[in-house]
């Protein structure tokens, strides 16, 4: 299967602010946070079709997310994962003496992960940290 | 509550004219009362000090958002400054721009019982509270600004002061404010487009109102009102090089109005900060700059009806903020320091920059020397006023070196011949250099005390020891028999008072802060007659022009004035 | 028929709407309907009614079961994990009112901890800029009234900010802008194109990360200096259009979110923003604003201002303030280990900061105070539940201008809860008397 770098970046969207509000160990939360979000020709590179769960990879850990096409794009060469708990399973936590952690622009590597499941956020950081 | 006897001390109250006279203060229940109507009391022994009035600070900025701007944006104001609590004391730092708690402590140590927090933004009014609510000790006030506020300019475009008090009254009801502070007039208006008004004629852009009108219909809506305090002017083109000008405009607007109120205030303007607001010269080169302070004060002593402030620079490192937003822009250009600036919808705007006052120029040693001679042509010190416009000028913590300055012609001289590198320059081109006179302990207890209490309209309460006014009382370690040798001794002893008894509590006990004493905010509650025109204008501006509701901008609530003390005026007739 | 509050502010971003209009049911007890506002911030006040809302403190069993306690006992854990620990970090303070801010100070002096906020990850690079260059800002109302050039540069108002827009900067009809977004110019810069840009005049589709590139590149512009023909993506006859078309202006106004804050460059991208303000300043009138995210996360940085001298990163260990981010800011604090417990309220680190960083708060002694389930309760060993700010209990609350508005009780917390200033009182209470008896 092919696998595909990108730039990563992350925020807010509407979906995550309403999502959160409605309780970050909901379902909900998952479906708003827990995405990739590309544009048509990334999809072209993996070869897959959109809403396909992949693994996120960067220097600093994994996550699995759902891949889905770019609502606000095209944006090409940036992948975008809402900010939540799966973006920051991947930023760059080093702050180069400033106190804020890289969260934008970390190289990460997709590929294809159909057979995995995208946690919810209390199991993705009960995994992780406990 | 303990009663008190402060014994044998060295009293100077110029209401009673009390001068240096060995005369001992009682106080029982929070009130000065005759020395015969204190039982069983506790002694303070003064022997050998001076025990004047706690002192009253008529302009300092102390408490807001751009004090707080001053502290958050210069971490290196606090290098090396900062102390760890300890008794009852919290946590201190900052030089400049101090936090709540070394303002507090900063002011008992300095014997002060009242400070008048200088430029309240009304927006920002629930933030001045709030810094004003912790810092303790001392009883506080805030003069929210009104020379640039839409509803005013409007107003007194049409000379309609009817209005225009009805809307300081509401104003200052809603925003829990003390008195009516113009900074600026129309110039920081003109700001929110970039622009000025340099002097007393020109035109704010499209409200079509002049400085002139502006201030003119301030005073007469204060004096409309009966306000305790008196219109507080910061005048157009402050720190300009030939501004006495149009300072001399300023202050004749006021010729021949009368005060009108039941507080015993004998001015209808008070000139804030006189000393930047007295150049003569083109620029600020040694050639052409120089000292109008004589002709500025010549003035005001030929009139009955003025009172200002002295603005002395103290020569440090300081932090400049002020409601004059394009003249914190016009001083970014000149320092290339950092500048933050906040303009703020419909009322007003503001300015912070760092300044460094450095003695090794001749402007900033000309500027000390302005401001000494502000407080030293003065005829009636009961109406000059000692200040840095803290921290405009320097800082809070300067004033005892201040006093050290205006007492003693030996501490001049010695700054301009041994500090100040361009000292002789200074002496030709200021009047510093002619001025012998040293202000007496009778007369600082004038310019710190019994002045600025008259001029907030608080002589019922403060500035003496007379029986019946708060028992707010200052000994310092200062014999003015022995003590005359090194005028060091002054600087040291006012700013390290043995000490202070506020409301009737012992606040300093031997220089050591024992108690936060029972901090009060005084605002001014004015009472108008009915104004449905300006209540309509007040609700239309508030529905399309601020982005706050009209609900919410009233500041209410425990949390914001907790122990509040109100002065109450009745307009309606 | 229902009872209406109005005048009611959302506790959700740094936008601080005051309009809200919330309808209750004729007891006055369950919130109905909530009018005038965002999406989210409808969310915040109707999903506080939710029935399976935790409504007692709680505290994780050996098995990671978790077993309900009193609010006593929680403040007692509470005061004695901050007490002995050396280095605490108490984190948070953004989505809660100044009063309870003020209360949290007094602990954190008490007990020498290290006190941060969500400036932190979100416009501490701003603070830091702030530090360096000054800010020229002015209130929204101002911008409203005046601005007819508008830029936001790294910032997605339509998603972060719903009604930044409409009541602030681009659709109003101010006092000198009577015809509403007719009366002005939008640029938007952004490596997405995003909801905001969609709306935008002018779309700068930068590199991402190259932001401190193109803000040098606009000022070389502005003083009509010569430029290479791409910058950061962009042609350079873009970049000089956008620089005319801001000198030209008569009151332009930069807004900027995360884009910057967060990218590499981090505060001086900020401080080339502020600059560029500066800058315009010489030719016209401009002012920036940063796009501050929680409701509160401003109001915190002032309360400590005055307090400390410290708008975030402060270190109160050693007895009195210090203040240095990159050794005093949370994330380098849990990475370099140097912690030996957490303590957070109002805001969610375990869901907002780097994995690392939450990896070394699930390991340390650790109390979460927040109303919902989130993943920093979950790594927690302490949870413990508050009343909503702004829903169930008033306080004051900064706007991103710095505009302090008192946000409203519009109904009463479940029977028992606490608001978080009455519980961190407990907390302070029980930290003297534990200082005390030492």
């Amino acid at each position: 299967m092919a696998a595909i770098q990108i730039n990563l970046i992350s925020g807010r969207t509407i979906q995550q602010g309403v999502a959160m509000e409605s309780g970050k160990e909901k379902p909900a939360y998952r479906d708003a946070c827990g995405i990739l979000e590309l544009d048509d020709a990334e999809f072209k590179r993996l070869g897959i079709f959109k809403n396909t769960n992949v693994r996120v990879s960067s220097e600093f850990g994994t996550v699995v997310v759902k891949a889905i096409g770019a609502t606000q794009g095209p944006h090409p060469g940036l992948g975008w994962i809402p900010m939540g708990p799966w973006a920051n399973a991947l930023v760059d936590p080093n702050t180069y003496s400033t106190g804020m952690p890289t969260f934008k622009g970390t190289p990460v590597t997709v590929d294809v992960a159909e057979n995995e499941t995208v946690l919810d956020a209390i199991a993705l950081i009960t995994e992780e940290c406990l | 509550m303990t009663d008190y006897l402060i014994k044998n001390g060295f009293v100077f109250d110029p209401v009673q004219g009390i001068n240096g006279d060995k005369v001992d203060v009682a106080i029982k229940d929070g009130k000065i009362v005759d020395a015969g109507d204190v039982t069983n009391p506790t002694i303070i022994d003064a022997t050998g000090m001076t025990v004047m009035a706690a002192a009253v600070d008529i302009h300092a900025h102390v408490a807001g958002p751009k004090v707080n701007m001053g502290r958050n944006f210069r971490p290196e104001d606090k290098l090396f400054n900062c102390t760890a609590g300890s008794g009852m004391k919290r946590m201190e730092g900052g030089f400049s721009v101090p936090t709540v708690l070394r303002t507090a402590y900063l002011y008992a140590r300095m014997g002060f019982g009242f400070s008048m927090e200088a430029a309240m933004p009304p927006l920002y009014a629930r933030h001045t509270h709030e810094e004003i609510r912790d810092t303790p000790i001392i009883d506080q006030g805030a003069l929210p600004v009104f020379g640039n506020n839409w509803f005013v300019l409007e107003y007194l475009k049409e000379n309609e002061i009817e209005n225009t008090a009805a809307y300081i009254a509401w104003l200052l009801n809603q925003t829990k404010g003390f008195g009516v502070k113009c900074v600026n007039p129309g110039g920081t208006e003109s700001w929110g487009w970039g622009l000025n008004c340099e002097t007393v004629d020109d035109v704010v852009p499209y409200f079509d109102v002049t400085p002139r009108q502006i201030v003119s219909g301030l005073i007469e809506a204060n004096e409309y009102l009966g306000l305790p305090h008196c219109m507080h002017v910061h005048g157009n083109s402050l720190g300009e090089p030939g501004n006495y000008g149009i300072t001399l405009d300023t202050l004749k607007i006021a010729e021949g109005v009368k005060p009108q109120n039941d507080f015993g205030r004998e001015v209808v303007l008070h000139n804030t900060h006189l000393q930047f607001h007295c150049y003569g010269g083109e620029s600020y080169a040694s050639k052409s700059f120089e000292s109008k302070s004589k002709e500025v004060v010549n003035y005001i002593n030929s009139v009955d009806n003025i009172s200002y402030d002295l603005g002395v620079v103290t020569l440090d490192e300081t932090t400049t903020m002020t409601a004059d937003g394009p003249f914190e822009h016009h001083l970014s250009h000149m320092n290339n320091l950092k500048w933050a600036n906040t303009d703020v919808e419909l009322e007003t705007g503001s300015g912070i920059v760092p300044f460094i006052y450095n003695p090794k120029t001749f402007i900033a040693g000309a500027q000390w020397a302005i401001g000494l001679e502000c407080g030293l042509f003065i005829k009636d010190p009961m109406r000059a006023y000692i200040t840095t416009d803290a921290p405009n000028a320097g800082p809070l913590c300067r004033y005892p070196r201040v006093y050290k300055w205006l007492m003693s012609a030996k501490a001049r001289d010695d700054m301009l011949d041994n500090t100040l590198k361009y000292g002789d320059k200074i002496r030709e081109r200021c009047y510093i250099g002619e001025l012998d006179r040293e202000i007496s302990l009778y007369e600082l207890a004038m310019m710190t005390r019994a002045g600025p209490a008259k001029t907030l309209g608080l002589s019922h309460m403060f500035g003496s020891l007379k029986p019946g006014l708060e028992g707010d009382v200052a000994v310092y370690p200062y014999n003015p028999e022995t003590d005359t040798d090194d005028p060091e001794k002054i600087e040291y002893a006012f700013g390290n008072a043995a000490y202070l008894i506020k409301g009737g509590k012992l606040i300093v006990k031997e220089g050591e802060i024992v108690d936060m004493g029972n901090k009060r905010t005084f605002w001014v509650n004015a009472k108008v007659n009915e104004n449905p025109m300006v209540e309509r204008d007040i609700s239309e501006k508030f529905r399309r022009y601020y982005t706050v509701t009209q609900n919410n901008y009233t500041v209410e609530g425990p949390h914001f004035v907790p122990n509040p003390y109100v002065i109450e005026v009745d307009a309606t007739k | 028929m229902a009872k209406i509050v109005t005048d009611v502010v959302c506790p959700f971003c740094g936008t601080l709407c005051d309009d809200l209009e919330v309808a209750l049911s004729d007891d006055g007890k369950e919130i109905l309907e909530v009018y005038n506002a965002c999406a989210i911030g409808a969310t915040k006040f109707l999903h506080s009614q939710a029935s399976d809302r935790l409504t007692r403190p709680q505290k994780k069993q050996e098995d990671g079961s978790w077993k309900e306690v009193t609010y006593d006992e929680a403040a007692d854990y509470t005061a004695k994990m901050l007490v002995d620990a050396k280095k605490p970090l108490m984190y948070g303070w953004s989505s809660t009112s100044c009063s309870a801010q003020g209360v949290g100070a007094e602990i954190g002096e008490e007990v020498g901890a290290c006190m941060d906020n969500t400036a932190t990850v979100c416009h501490g690079s701003t603070l830091i800029a702030v530090q360096d260059v000054g800010v020229p800002s002015a209130t929204l109302g101002e911008i409203a009234n005046r601005a007819d050039r508008v830029v936001f540069w790294g910032c997605n108002p339509a998603h972060a900010h719903p009604r930044h827009m409409s009541r602030y900067s681009i659709f109003p009809r101010g006092f000198f802008t009577g015809k509403g977004s007719k009366s002005r110019q939008m640029i938007v810069v952004d490596p997405r194109n995003t909801d905001t840009a969609k709306m935008a005049d002018v779309h700068l589709q930068l590199e991402q990360g190259h932001d401190y590139e193109l803000l040098s590149a606009i000022r070389v512009a502005i003083r009509g200096e010569k430029l290479p023909d791409v910058v950061a993506g962009i042609s350079k006859e873009q970049i000089y259009e956008v620089a005319d078309t801001l000198k030209s202006g008569r009151f332009a106004v930069i807004f900027f979110g995360m884009g910057v804050t967060h990218s590499l460059g981090k505060n001086h991208n900020i401080d080339i923003a502020i600059s560029v303000t500066r800058d315009l300043n010489d030719y016209t009138k401009a002012a920036i604003v940063p796009m501050r995210g929680h409701y509160n996360v401003t109001g915190s940085g002032q309360v400590w201002g005055w307090q400390f001298g410290f708008p975030f990163c402060l270190d109160l260990t050693r007895g009195f303030a210090r203040y240095n981010p990159g050794d005093s800011s949370s994330n380098d604090l849990l990475v370099r280990d140097e912690l030996d417990a957490v303590f957070v309220l109002g805001s969610d680190p375990g869901a907002h900061f780097p994995v690392r960083s939450v990896k070394k708060i699930a390991q340390l002694p650790s109390v979460c105070i927040d109303p919902h389930i989130t993943p920093t309760s979950a790594v927690s060993k302490m949870h413990v539940p508050v009343a909503f700010v702004g829903v169930e209990v008033g306080g004051c609350a900064y706007r991103m201008d710095n505009v302090p508005i008192e946000t409203k009780k519009v109904v009463e917390p479940p029977e028992g809860m606490l608001t978080d200033e009455e519980f961190l009182q407990l907390v302070l209470n029980r930290v003297r008397e534990l200082k005390g008896a030492a």
